[in-house]
């Protein structure tokens, strides 16, 4: 059945960027206390070292680290004595999960309204605005219109808090700065897909049934223009969760984004490897989620046959 | 019998990068309460848009009706507006299209969108609805209604969806039923029973139909009046006897020798009509005929010829029939057919 | 008015062979100039190629339109506004930012085109071998669905991911980050190519050549290339962008170029902090060349598509 071949290629997907990952990590020459070996007395070097089972042949290290991941434990930081990586995710998600939610409601709802009503009004003005927005939306990374709308909207006209997190009103800047592209791109899509769906003779013989226009629109056109889109949210989510990166960074939002740009900055390997995991994951279940749903929604494809 | 649809004049043409296509240039037919009126014509000689034309279906942004008339039980409903037409379609006028395999909603239950259309123009109580759909569904021939209900087109034969477009076309006891080229999608077989389930449809809810095909085996086999379209215009109509028996249009004659032949001892051969249609962007301003006729004169070229009628019920558009012209035997003899 | 004394001559069977004459074949374009007339049409797709044409220009000669380097520091010119001297200001360490701007634009644009034409040649390779073989004996399948499995398990890694990772262990650098790029952003452009041969072999005019007999690469060169340069300029067109944001993305965070060099994406960086110290210029010049070289390529990749899509609407 599709749903359980597609489960199991999941796991090896994520069993793949597990493996890969690790192997990118430990194949960096050198030993990640190198830099405290001057000062470190060296039974204290080797308890770390034994701590982070670094004096252990590679692939038992490998089969170990397999082993945690199974029971769903990333492991200790290098940076952080009292946090391991486990904590960091669970302190860091709620923010990341609320921003990105969030945003990805925004881009969805806003997106699809402005596709629709761009497609409905084919050629006409409020098309080319709806699409001069969406292109410029896509042409603007987020880490130039963030600066941007904190200078405006927070510093200049004092609308929302310069940054950190904390009440609602702190979620709006990065939201919008987050959504933008997404929207943008949503707004395309939807645009496109909704003039194919009104092209098809299903939309002419809904006419000829004498319905109302807007019927015709909402129960014909959006529902079938809709289901392409759904595919379409997978790599949306991959496109949200990169910009999180940047928008936890600069907006100085404790979510995990901020702490895996910072751990890259600290070279915090475990950190590093559990938070890539911990992303990985989410993404290839959302994937796998959208992929699930899309054969839910559409009638025309089996979710016992592939159907590629 | 009463008139239930005349068309007068009608002139449609299409906005395309090309420029102008004139697609209907000057259609004119009628048709009258109970009646079977089948439109024969090439590929892309406008047959579609007429039908289209008539239910205000034509996309909007790209189409222009230039001129003419559309009179439905002895009202105007050309440039209707909006809602006064949508209370016609699928009512009193219904449509069944040309591709079955791509004019249902591929996301919808079939049950649901003849449901659809009841609920739109009748009063049905709502538990009824479904009942009368399986009821409309059984009585164009689908196996197992009550199931089929709840099917997605794509679970269904090109022949089965015709069948759900015939339900829905009168599911509202429509006046006029346009079926443009209901067979011309489905094999042989198949082909044959739609139109016995037309022809019966027909009968039974006494409804008027306009047939679009360019098969003239359908059209002897359901129709009562033929209009032979050609390049946007009506070149020849009449009675089916007239059409067969009697044409006056050299069109109309290479229609019928391309149609095969059965039981007339010899075997016929199929003669196929040469050359082309002309280009709708530009038509000729005389016959659009005449660069494929056999019998082409200098006038057909120049002038485009009127309607002439023959008989109560039998016109043409041919030079041929000018008193002026000579003897198509002569010209015949004249070797010019070959 | 038709001369009714000339009934005699009207009515007069007509010399057919005038029609062929007549018959005129409206002149059929050739494909490509048939594309070409349609990007031209497009007013934005215009746009977008003469943009492309300007920024490549500056970030070939802007540098050396100035006196100073990129790479100058002077203690004495520090955070200077745009002035004639300074045509796009200084930054903090009174580096011309004009200078850095453009020499930003070099290795943007070197990266994205470096990292879309390795990606465009794996993808080839890859897709072309997999389309290729697939149907072709039991060995052929074989090829194709491991290859087609080690795609598909590729995509589903989110591809930025392992770039971050490549760059944290590898030493950072121009080449570091194209490698990087291209190391994952081949998968995309493998799926398009088989696809699109796949759907190739399904022509005629293919299948036959192959029952003829006609050699591999006579094959490959004379009926599956021709028919998918269209597509694959159209995916370069959307893939040096990408590329492009992706550097300016991984700079940002701190994975880019190293200093002193460069990019837009450093630039960004660089200026976040004084932004609402009204230095504007620090982030405006790199933001809005990122911004317009985005745009430029998105639109004229949109002209492009239209243009070799057949039954495009409109
Ligand atoms: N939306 C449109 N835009 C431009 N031209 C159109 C459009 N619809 C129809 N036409 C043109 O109008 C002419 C008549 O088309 P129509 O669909 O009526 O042909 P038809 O007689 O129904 O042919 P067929 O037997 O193939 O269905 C054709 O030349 C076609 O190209
Ligand atoms: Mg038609």
């Amino acid at each position: 059945m599709y749903i359980i071949k597609r489960f199991f290629t999941m796991l090896v997907t994520i069993w793949v960027i597990t493996t890969l990952t690790f192997i990118i990590m430990h194949s960096i020459p050198g030993d990640p206390f190198a830099s405290d070996a001057d000062v470190l007395p060296e039974e204290v070097l080797e308890n770390m070292r034994a701590k982070y089972n670094l004096d252990e042949p590679l692939p038992v290290q490998y089969l170990l680290y397999l082993k945690n991941l199974v029971m769903l434990d990333l492991g200790p930081s290098i940076q952080s004595e009292t946090r391991d990586v486990n904590t960091l995710i669970a302190d860091g998600f709620p923010a990341s999960a609320l921003l990105g939610i969030q945003s990805l409601v925004i881009a969805l709802i806003f997106g699809l309204i402005l596709g629709i009503v761009a497609a409905l009004n084919h050629n006409g003005i409020i098309d080319y605005l709806s699409m001069a927005f969406a292109i410029i939306g896509i042409s603007i990374p987020s880490f130039i219109l963030a600066p941007l709308l904190i200078k405006y909207f927070a510093v200049d006209w004092g609308l929302f808090p310069v940054a950190s997190w904390g009440t609602w009103l702190h979620t709006v800047l990065p939201s919008l700065a987050l959504a933008t592209a997404p929207l943008a791109i949503v707004a395309r899509f939807m645009r496109s897909s909704m003039l194919e769906v009104m092209n098809q003779n299903y939309i002419k013989t809904a006419d000829a049934k004498g319905l109302s226009t807007t019927g015709i629109v909402i129960k014909h056109g959006v529902r079938n223009a809709l289901i392409p889109v759904i595919s379409f949210i997978g790599p949306l989510a991959a496109f949200l969760l990169t910009g999180t990166f940047v928008i936890e960074k600069i907006f100085a939002i404790p979510g995990i984004g901020k702490y895996f740009v910072d751990s890259i900055f600290n070279r915090d390997f475990p950190v590093i490897l559990g938070t890539t995991i911990f992303f990985s994951t989410i993404l290839i279940i959302t994937l796998f989620l959208v992929d699930i749903s899309y054969r839910i929604v559409d009638p025309r494809i089996k979710l016992t046959s592939k159907g590629d | 019998m009463s008139r239930l649809l005349e068309v007068e004049d009608l002139q449609v043409s299409f906005k395309t990068y090309g420029g102008e296509v004139k697609a209907v240039r000057g259609v004119d037919f009628y048709l009258n309460q109970g009646e079977v009126l089948a439109v024969v014509g090439e590929s892309g000689c406008g047959k579609s848009v007429t039908a289209q034309s008539i239910m205000g279906l034509l996309p909007k942004k790209v189409s222009r009706i230039k001129g003419g008339s559309v009179t439905f039980e002895g009202e105007e409903i050309l440039g209707l507006p909006k809602k006064q037409m949508q209370a016609i379609k699928g009512s009193k006028i219904g449509l069944i299209s040309q591709d079955p395999m791509t004019s249902l909603n591929p996301t919808m239950m079939v049950g649901k969108q003849i449901a659809e259309v009841i609920k739109k123009h009748t009063d049905i109580a709502k538990n009824q609805i479904k009942v009368r759909v399986i009821e409309l569904l059984a009585m164009v021939g689908l196996p197992n209604p009550e199931q089929r209900y709840s099917q997605y087109p794509h679970e269904l034969s090109g022949g089965m969806r015709q069948r759900v477009l015939i339900a829905m076309a009168i599911s509202c006891d429509p006046q006029l039923i346009i079926a443009d080229e209901p067979t011309t999608a489905l094999d042989v077989t198949i082909q044959a029973q739609i139109l016995d389930l037309l022809k019966d449809l027909q009968k039974s809810l006494d409804t008027s139909i306009m047939i679009i095909t360019h098969d003239l085996g359908v059209v002897a086999e359901v129709a009562q009046r033929v209009a032979v379209m050609y390049a946007g215009v009506i070149v020849e109509s009449g009675t089916v006897e007239e059409i067969f028996e009697n044409p006056d249009h050299p069109y109309t004659w290479g229609l019928l020798n391309s149609i095969p032949k059965y039981g007339s001892g010899e075997k016929d051969r199929l003669i196929p009509i040469q050359g082309s249609p002309p280009d709708l962007f530009a038509p000729p301003t005389g016959c659009p005929f005449a660069a494929r006729c056999e019998y082409a004169m200098e006038i057909c070229v120049q002038e485009m010829p009127d309607k002439k009628r023959t008989s109560e019920t039998h016109h043409a558009r041919c030079w041929l029939n000018d008193p002026r012209a000579p003897l198509v035997k002569d010209l015949i003899s004249a070797g010019r057919a070959e | 008015m038709i001369e009714r004394s000339n009934d005699n001559v009207l009515f007069r069977p007509i010399d057919r062979s005038r029609f062929n004459q007549e018959e005129l074949v409206r002149p059929s374009l050739s494909q490509w100039k048939e594309t070409v007339l349609k990007i031209v049409k497009n007013k934005l797709a215009v746009l977008g190629l003469i943009l492309l044409v300007v920024i490549t220009f500056f970030a070939i000669f802007g540098p050396h339109m100035v006196s100073y380097s990129y790479s100058d520091q002077s203690l004495t010119t520090r955070n200077l506004p745009p002035s004639s001297d300074h045509w796009f200001g200084t930054d903090a360490l009174g580096r011309d930012m004009w200078a850095r701007t453009w020499y930003g634009a070099r290795i943007s644009l070197t990266i994205g085109v470096a990292a879309a034409v390795i990606d465009l040649i794996l993808g080839l390779l890859v897709g072309g071998i997999s389309g290729y073989m697939a149907g072709r004996g039991k060995i052929g399948d074989r090829v194709d669905s491991i290859l087609m499995r080690i795609v598909e398990i590729l995509y589903g890694i989110p591809y930025l991911l392992v770039v971050i990772l490549l760059l944290v262990v590898m030493e950072p650098g121009l080449w570091t980050i194209i490698l990087a790029l291209s190391i994952t952003g081949w998968v995309g452009m493998a799926r398009i190519v088989r696809g699109q041969i796949l759907q190739l072999k399904e022509q005629e005019y293919v299948s036959a050549a192959q029952k003829l007999g006609t050699p591999h690469r006579k094959i490959i060169w004379r009926h599956l290339f021709p028919n998918m340069i269209g597509i694959i300029i159209v995916n370069l067109t959307f893939t040096i962008p990408q590329a492009i944001f992706a550097e300016s993305f991984l700079s940002f965070i701190g994975l880019g170029v190293q200093a002193p060099i460069a990019s837009w994406g450093t630039m960004a960086n660089d200026a976040l902090g004084v932004i609402l110290t009204g230095q504007w210029w620090r982030l405006f010049f790199p933001g809005f060349l990122i911004s317009l070289t985005m745009f430029a390529f998105n639109v004229f990749g949109d002209g492009l598509q239209d243009a070799l899509d057949p039954q495009a609407k409109d």
